[in-house]
């Protein structure tokens, strides 16, 4: 009688393989987050609430996650017009515009950084005629504003675009055989069959810039309460040596984070249910 | 299908279309001036907040003329950021590469519970502030981490040194070539590996002789655009190294240093070289998407 | 090389795809596993292969326990249903891999490795492709070349899943034939997956029929159509007439009445009359065992096809009958099963 106690795969190396997964994944990834929230729970309930809502944490929160919903509309907004002239309509250089959304995904954000400030200060290129017309964009919120559009822009765009492209025509050829003029069918018809990509778009996009750093701190004033974003705030308390509100702060961002990306999972869910892949 | 359809739309239909055009506009199409307003705002969109960035870099790093630009290249302190960019992103990468096909075979080869769960996981680091990913490791190896006292003891320094930056740029870009290769070896399948072993072959030679070259274009995918990542990681970086120049700088690093500096053309320059490499990337993106479009296994029916 | 499967049990989930199976497979014989989908046909070739494992029961091979040893020491030949050729190799490199990756003590050195490949390519015919890649080839082809690579590591038993499952009827017909004459050449122990009932008749040399998990019948092509031993098998193989009966006391009815037919030694209760289509005998009205009103004639071939409403209970049955007496649509029959057998209908 033979033994065949043990469930056996086809192909071999699964123990192995996945064991080293597991192992890297902890060294690199799940030991130091972990280590994180180790760190957050040695403070008590009290410490860790005086922490979170002094009033300079509290203006760095509100003006990482305001500014980055604020950005993160401007781009939902302004993307899908983007996405919508990329996908429907053809223009001279369309496919070189295409090309470029990627670059704020692809460049590095010191060097965004950089360019944005050089281009927005009082002497840069636009940052000139702007502030002739009185807007200080540089070291202002604004300036932070500005920057957390520029990340986000591939997010939305990326994320509607191949279900813009999927639509069926005929979908809307029904439609207007059916008597809809054309801005019925726009926002009866395809807008709502792009709303999931949509949400996810401005969710993704706002994820992305609530944690941006090197992309806005050299654009933002860095006042604290004024234009001080909660990642730089973090640096700052570590570089005081003060770990503990690093922590308290990195936690709160990382628990907002997570919560994001939940709700876009549940939203590509939704999506699947809605208008599943034929 | 025998439905009658009302009498009025059968017959008023074909006559009135051209009419109908004309006056509330082709429904199957916005009208002209929308859609060239909607170009237009696309393409100010995009000049304003793509473009003109990109060509400040340039314009900024060459404002001095040429020789300035290839002085501030040739800079020791420039230099050497660059040999330790490369240097961390080489460990990182090869280091990455091997964990992303390790998973990717576990992941998209076998079936079991959690699979979903593990690759949330992995995606981790993705939804992960920069300053946090280096957050994390100063509250390990820092000198009031948890391994802080130990590693002084053993006169280890992971932090403020260049192990220190390579782990925060591994855990940064940690989930790129894994998220390249499992929804490619996912739609692979295990046909041909399972063919490999009923003909003897054991793990590894169907892994190197099989598997490997089936994906080759999807590691190439993911390590560069690994690459990408580890090269220009800045938040990060800059927490864990402690700014200390020419030895804990790496070139994102030293970007902000001369800038804070004044020195423009000097940072400008060295941005350049990444924003060349950001450029060359995305090319390179672009030629791998149509490969691997079309390595795209069809099934043979 | 003889294989015996024994009290072979498994499960995916609630399901259970082999129900306590057991089978002997004599030396260079060519076995057909027939069954509809999730009869467990295409299991019980993967574990033989060791491509799957079994729950529970044993499996031998010349009397060796098999199930120590896994799929790459098996020494079985696998030709799946899509092919799976390794397609950024040549059709050379195909057949050459199970060669190539021996251990090094066995492995054949280059030009005794070339020799055999190119001997293989001779055989399934396809020497001149030896160069294209899989890609390049129609279905046909890489059916052949797949079945060469598997023949390359010369193994002890050949398993094919639905081999011609993919291909079209034309080519489907021809690689039966090619089959079964390639076998008679190399006679190898062969077992092959089909849910083509046709191809498992014309190919085989025994066939083993299987529905939900178990085995129904074993026997030759004429044992298993002349002779079948279930319901299933009758209605599965061969086109058949059912009509459900009654057995007692009275004998055999159908729709209250009685038939003139012996209820073959089957226990009282409901059943199920099973005839095959060109054994009914067509009589006058009045003679037979069966009454029925012709509504529809039909030309097939060398036969006829009529649609009967039959007297008792007004069923409808399709019946051939040669072309000698011309059948018309209004015509009252008699029929009479040569050949009939009945079952008794599942609990």
């Amino acid at each position: 009688m033979s033994t065949i106690a043990t469930r056996r795969s086809t192909l071999p190396g699964f123990g192995l393989t996945m064991g080293l997964t597991l192992t890297w994944l902890s060294v690199i990834v799940l030991i130091p987050l972990a280590g994180l929230f180790i760190r957050s729970l040695e403070l008590s309930p009290d410490q860790f609430w005086a922490i979170v809502t002094s009033r300079r944490t509290l203006n760095a929160l509100r003006t990482s996650f305001g500014l980055a919903f604020a950005a993160a509309c401007v781009n939902l907004v302004m993307g899908t017009i983007t996405v919508w002239a990329l996908v429907r309509y053809r223009f001279p250089g369309r496919r070189l515009f295409d090309a470029i959304v990627d670059i704020p995904f692809a460049l590095p954000t010191a060097v965004a950084g950089i360019a944005l400030s050089a281009l927005f200060a009082e002497k840069g290129f636009l940052g000139a005629p702007l502030a002739e017309l009185g807007i200080k964009v540089a070291f202002t919120p604004v300036g932070i504003f500005v920057a957390m559009i520029f990340i986000g822009i591939p997010f939305v765009v990326r994320t509607v675009q191949p279900v813009l492209i999927d639509l069926d025509p005929e979908i809307e050829e029904a439609a207007a055989s059916l008597g809809a003029n054309r801005w019925h069918i726009v926002r009866r018809v395809i807008l709502p069959s792009l709303t999931p990509a949509l949400l996810t778009g401005l969710a993704l996009a706002f994820a992305r810039a609530v944690g941006e750093y090197g992309s806005v701190i050299f654009i933002a004033g860095n006042l604290p309460n004024v234009s001080e974003i909660a990642p730089l705030l973090i640096v700052i308390r570590l570089s005081e040596f003060r770990y503990a509100d690093a922590t308290a702060i990195a936690v709160v961002m990382l628990i907002v984070s997570f919560l994001i990306i939940f709700a876009v999972n549940r939203l590509q869910r939704w999506a699947q249910i809605r208008a599943p892949a034929l | 299908m025998t439905m009658e359809l009302p009498h009025s739309f059968s017959i008023a239909y074909p006559k009135e279309t051209p009419r109908l055009s004309a006056r509330h506009g082709d429904p199957r199409t916005e009208p002209k001036a929308v859609r060239i307003a909607i170009i237009g705002l696309a393409v100010a969109f995009l000049g304003v907040f793509v473009v003109l960035p990109l060509v400040v870099v340039f314009a900024q790093a060459f404002s001095k003329g040429i020789s300035a630009y290839v002085a501030a290249l040739g800079n020791p302190e420039a230099l050497s950021a660059i040999r330790l960019t490369i240097l961390i992103a080489a460990i990182s990468v090869s280091l990455n590469l091997v964990f992303g096909l390790v998973a990717a075979w576990a992941v998209a080869k076998f079936e079991f519970r959690g699979k979903t769960f593990l690759v949330t996981l992995i995606d981790l680091p993705f939804s992960v502030s920069p300053v946090i990913s280096g957050l994390v490791f100063v509250l390990l190896f820092g000198a009031q981490g948890y391994f802080g006292p130990w590693l002084a003891s053993h006169n280890i320094r992971l932090l403020f040194a260049v192990p220190g930056m390579t782990l925060a740029t591994m855990f940064v870009t940690f989930p790129f070539v894994a998220r390249a290769l499992i929804p490619l070896m996912q739609e692979q399948g295990t046909q041909e590996e399972e063919a490999a072993i009923s003909l003897g072959a054991s793990g590894l030679q169907t892994f190197f002789r099989v598997t490997l070259p089936n994906v080759k274009w999807g590691v190439l995918y993911g390590v560069l655009l690994c690459n990408a990542r580890a090269m220009g990681e800045f938040g990060a970086v800059s927490v864990v190294s402690g700014h200390i120049r020419g030895e804990t700088n790496t070139m994102p690093l030293l970007v902000e240093i001369l800038y804070n500096e004044y020195q423009f053309v000097a940072s400008f320059a060295i941005a350049s070289l990444l924003a060349m490499l950001a450029l060359v990337t995305l090319i390179a993106k672009t030629v791998l998407e149509r490969h691997l479009d079309e390595g795209k296994p069809s099934h043979d029916h | 090389m003889t294989i015996e499967v024994r009290n072979l049990f498994k499960k995916f989930g609630a399901f259970a795809a082999l129900d306590g199976v057991d089978l002997r497979v004599a030396d260079g014989e060519l076995l057909a596993l027939l069954g509809p989908s999730g009869s467990g046909k295409t299991t019980l070739l993967r574990i033989i292969a060791g491509l799957d494992w079994p729950d529970s029961g044993e499996l031998l091979f010349d009397d060796e326990d098999a199930l120590l040893r896994n799929a790459s020491e098996r020494h079985v030949g696998f030709v799946f249903q899509h092919y799976a050729l390794f397609r950024h190799m040549s059709v050379f490199e195909n057949v050459a891999f199970g060669l190539r990756v021996q251990p090094r003590a066995i492995r054949k050195d280059e030009t005794a490795i070339r020799a055999r490949v190119k001997e293989l390519l001779d055989l399934v015919q396809l020497d001149w492709l030896s160069n294209r890649y899989p890609s390049q080839l129609s279905g046909g082809q890489r059916q052949r070349i797949a079945l060469a690579r598997a023949l390359a590591i010369e193994p002890r038993i050949l398993l094919l899943d639905e081999p011609f499952g993919a291909l079209d009827a034309k080519v489907r017909k021809e690689l039966r034939q090619w089959l079964r004459s390639l076998h008679q050449e190399i006679n190898v122990t062969s077992i092959f997956v089909t849910h083509d009932q046709e191809e498992a008749l014309e190919v085989a040399n025994r066939i083993v029929v299987m529905d939900k998990g178990r085995i129904e019948q074993i026997g030759t092509p004429a044992e298993v159509y002349d002779s079948p031993a279930s319901a299933f098998v009758h209605s599965f193989i061969g086109e058949s007439i059912e009509l459900p009966v009654q057995v007692g006391d009275g004998g055999v009815q159908l729709g209250g009445e009685r038939l003139d037919i012996a209820h073959d030694g089957v226990r009282p209760g409901a059943s199920k009359l099973f005839v095959r289509r060109h054994d009914m005998q067509v009589g006058p009205a009045g003679a037979g065992a069966l009454q029925g009103e012709i509504t529809h004639v039909r030309s097939l071939g060398s036969a006829q096809r009529a649609e009967v409403v039959l007297s008792h209970g007004k069923t409808v049955i399709e019946i051939d009958a040669p072309r000698d007496r011309e059948l018309r649509p209004g015509e009252i029959i008699g029929l009479n099963p040569r050949r009939y057998r009945i079952f008794a209908a599942p609990e």
